[in-house]
């Protein structure tokens, strides 16, 4: 089951590269995210799927989408170079995969092993809340600026263009 | 180790491998901003599994919550200096983007 839900997962993400719509690689965006939650369910971590289910394959898509639809529609000439232009590009796209994916686990491999034979913790008792508020009070405080400078960063960008 | 551990590292490494690729040949900076959001899909997945395999699943959800709240101001921010670039240039292609 979670052998499929993995190979969906990643399908969905060439789907997101290759694709020449970007409304419909949005949507692939948002199929792999909440395969990604699927996952995260199955792996027991149903506060962090939920997150991921509601907020990264539900509003990030709203984002995108509201963005493309403000962008202007090309002209059919445009778009057919544009998929030539695209064809080219994901020539050697099979390649890269397998020389990276190589490289990056022969380099990690030792470390993995390391990690999976040695860093296990008996079972925690410990809940998601209990840590975020007691142990990492830091993080919450951070989360919290980056939400003000998010919200202060977009508010800038719409008064930039009313006044335009 | 067990098989389904060497099986969700190969996806994470091969999503990770994806995304970067991706930012490698893209102009468009919307397609720019997918391929981050692919790169943060995989660092997702390798904390999901790292927690499960440590048995440590709570410490691994409040990363991947605060890796969640990051990803969707960025994206909030990236979105809106993209459509700003868009109404300056009248064009995504950060090729053409160098006047």
């Amino acid at each position: 089951m979670i052998i499929i839900l993995l190979a969906g997962m990643i399908v969905c993400a060439v789907a997101c590269i290759v694709l020449g719509n970007l409304v419909k690689a949005g949507v692939a965006m948002a199929a792999t995210s909440a395969i990604l939650s699927i996952v995260m369910f199955i792996l027991k971590a149903p506060l962090a799927a939920a997150f991921e289910l509601s907020v990264c394959a539900g509003l990030i898509p709203v984002i995108f989408m509201s963005t493309i639809s403000m962008i202007n529609v090309k002209s059919k000439e445009e778009i057919e170079e544009m998929k030539k232009e695209r064809k080219k590009r994901f020539f050697l796209f099979p390649v890269f995969l397998i020389i990276l994916g190589a490289v990056v686990l022969a380099v990690m491999w030792p470390h993995i092993v390391d990690f999976s034979s040695s860093y296990i913790i008996p079972a925690f008792t410990r809940n998601v809340r209990d840590i975020l508020w007691n142990s990492r009070q830091i993080d919450l405080l951070g989360q919290i600026i980056i939400i003000l400078a998010g919200v202060f960063g977009v508010i800038i960008f719409f008064k930039e263009s009313v006044e335009e | 180790m067990s098989l389904l551990f060497v099986i969700f590292i190969i996806s994470v490494v091969l999503i990770f491998a994806i995304g970067i690729y991706s930012l490698l040949v893209t102009h468009n900076l919307m397609r720019i901003l997918i391929s981050i959001e692919i790169l943060t899909k995989g660092v997702t997945l390798l904390l999901i599994v790292a927690g499960y395999i440590s048995k440590n699943m709570a410490m691994a959800q409040a990363y991947v919550i605060t890796v969640i709240i990051i990803e969707v101001v960025l994206m909030a921010v990236a979105t809106g200096l993209v459509l700003g670039l868009f109404r300056a240039n009248g064009t995504l292609d950060t090729r053409k983007m160098n006047r």
